[in-house]
Formats: C-alpha cells, structure tokens, sequence
C-alpha cells in the first residue's frame, strides 16, 4: 500500500501542474508589452497632412492620448474605423495615428472615404517608430497618460467594450490610484485580420 | 557505381534548391566584414519573429522580420555588441524574442529543476540500495545461521 502512495502522490502532481498549464496557457497572440509603465518612444515623424508640421513624441504630453497604429493593407483597421470614429465624438481622448508602412495618397483616400477619427497622423513609412513601440501587427492601440506614460496597449481591433472596460476607467480614475486590476495589454478575440 | 553518382547528384540538387529559398528570405544585404556577417547571422538566428512566433527573424518573410534583420544590421555596424542589440529588441518586444531565454529570478526554478531532480533520483536510489544490501545482509546472517543450526 504505502509503496504505492509516492509515485500516485508524483503522478497527482504532475497532473495538477499539466491542467494547470494547459488551462491558463496564455494566448500566444497576446504578447504583454515591456512598454507599460514607461515614458513613451522619442520620435518625431512627418505629419500625413501638413508637411511643414512634423508630428513628435513630445506633443503627446499634457493630456490623455490614444495612439492607434493602423494601414490601408491592414483588414482589422477597417474594422475598428467606426469605433475609432465614436471616440473621436466623445471628444474626452484624442487619438493620434500612427500609419505604419503605408502610402500617403491610399491613407488619405482611406480617411476620405471612411472618415478621419484622428486628430493627426504621423507617416512611419520605414517602420522604424513602430519597432520602437514594440508593434508587430496593426492594429495596435496605446493609451498614453498626461505624464507622457505608456499605460495600456490594446492588440487587435477596438471594439466599444474594450474602450469602456479597459480604457476609459483608467483615463476616469483620479491622478495617482491603481490603474483597474486587469492585465495592462489586452487583445482582440481572434486578432486574425493583422498583419505587417 | 552509377546509381551512386546520380545519388549524389540528386542530393546536391536537393541542396542547391534550399539554398535557393534561404536567399531569398534575407534581403538585407551582407556585411563587408566577416565577423560581422558571422555575427548577424547568429543573431537573426536566436531572435524570434514576432509575427509568426515560431520562425527566426532570418527565416521569416513577414515584413517586420525584414525590418527587423535591417535594424540588426544597422546596429551591428553602429558598433553595438551582441548583448547590446538583446537588450534592444527585448527593450520593444519583450523577453518572448529570444529563442534562448535569459536566467531570472522568475524562471530560476526551471534552471535548478534539472539538479533537483537528478538530487531527487541520487537519493532515492541511495535509500533503494541501502535497503537492498541490508536485505541481502540479513539473508546472509539468516542462510548462516541456518547452517550453524544444521
């Protein structure tokens, strides 16, 4: 009997840690950002639609931002436009776009034709900003504190639940308490649509 | 003799075909100094693509790993050393692109799980042995004292 009691007790374990793995196995769409928490890449990129405005990191400062990174190539964007849209009309978070890898006339024909949610956008036509935000698929949203801090990145399309659940409380909540006790990167269901 | 010429023929055109793909993944062009080159090549073979996650970034054709294999071409000639252009790529996207995790204090345990475990198996198989021999002792002492009885 008691011989037998060890090796059970081993094999107990190694299934409790295998259903452990295999229930919290972390969506491997999901990468969290080493970005959170820290002061957002220097750049300065030029401005899609005034060319003698360059668009810079410092200008981030001051208020509550959304970066969104988004392409004409890329399926997901389209999909998120209409949400992007309602942002803009609430009129409490701004959003700066950040077309990566993207030809100027097809992300002006694009904001022609869908509507222009941003209130600028920079062209990183190299990917080299992007590479420094640590994006490796578009979309890919970034809120950015008045401190000029990164706070929550979004992978995959916005969608209204995601900016009322993950985005608005931590713009709504008083300078200086606990961002909301949730994962500070979050995705979309199925992030299939992005691409680079 | 002939089959084994064609054999050969066959595998070089085998060989030859993968070579063929291998270029044309990597568009960066190669640096002029060999060293540099060794050691690119070792890089975008340790960093992962982010995009399709189970390729290196020198396999991989998605569009990021291009841009990234030009970024690690720039900083190698920038001077960096290979620690630095880690610490780069991990400062962006996170410990996930390197093949070959770091030792932290967060996965110290899987590093000394190896050790434990073989101290584990010493153990166990110094008890079975001691249990044994001492087995074998007392057959001994039993088997003798049966033939002092007889």
């Amino acid at each position: 009997m008691n011989r037998f009691l060890l090796p059970l007790a081993g094999f107990v374990l190694l299934l409790v840690v295998l259903l452990v793995g295999l229930t919290r196995a972390p969506d491997k769409s999901i990468l969290p950002s080493p970005l959170i928490g820290k002061p957002v890449p220097q750049f300065t990129l030029p401005n899609l639609f005034d060319s003698t405005q360059p668009v810079s990191s410092e200008s981030l400062k001051g208020r509550w931002m959304l970066v969104n990174v988004w392409g004409t190539w890329c399926v997901e964007c389209r999909a998120e436009h209409q949400v992007l849209l309602q942002i803009k009309q609430q009129a409490r978070v701004p959003i700066l776009g950040i077309d990566w890898k993207d030809q100027n006339e097809d992300a002006m024909a694009w904001l022609a034709q869908l509507g222009n949610p941003y209130e600028r956008v920079a062209t990183d036509r190299d990917g080299r900003v992007a590479i420094d935000w640590g994006v490796y698929g578009a979309p890919e949203s970034f809120l950015i504190s008045p401190a000029g801090t990164v706070v929550y990145k979004h992978i995959g399309a916005m969608t209204e639940q995601v900016w009322q659940s993950e985005f608005l409380p931590r713009v709504n909540a008083p300078a200086g308490t606990a961002a909301p006790p949730a994962s500070p990167v979050s995705t979309a269901a199925g992030a299939t649509g992005r691409g680079a | 003799m002939r089959s084994r010429r064609s054999m050969r023929a066959l595998l070089l055109c085998a060989a030859l075909a993968f070579a063929g793909v291998a270029v044309a993944v990597d568009t960066t062009p190669p640096l002029a100094d060999p060293l540099l080159q060794q050691r690119y090549y070792e890089l975008t073979h340790e960093l992962r693509c982010m995009q399709c996650q189970n390729e290196a970034l020198a396999d991989s054709s998605a569009g990021l790993a291009a841009d990234l294999r030009v970024q690690v071409h720039e900083l190698l000639l920038a001077g960096q050393s290979d620690d630095q252009i880690r610490d780069h790529m991990v400062a962006r996207y996170g410990e996930f692109i390197l093949f070959r995790p770091r030792m932290s204090w967060r996965n110290s345990w899987l590093w000394a799980a190896p050790t434990l475990l073989m101290l584990v198996g010493v153990i166990i198989g110094w008890r079975v042995m001691r249990a044994r021999s001492r087995l074998v002792a007392s057959e001994e002492a039993d088997s003798n004292g049966e033939s002092l009885e007889l």
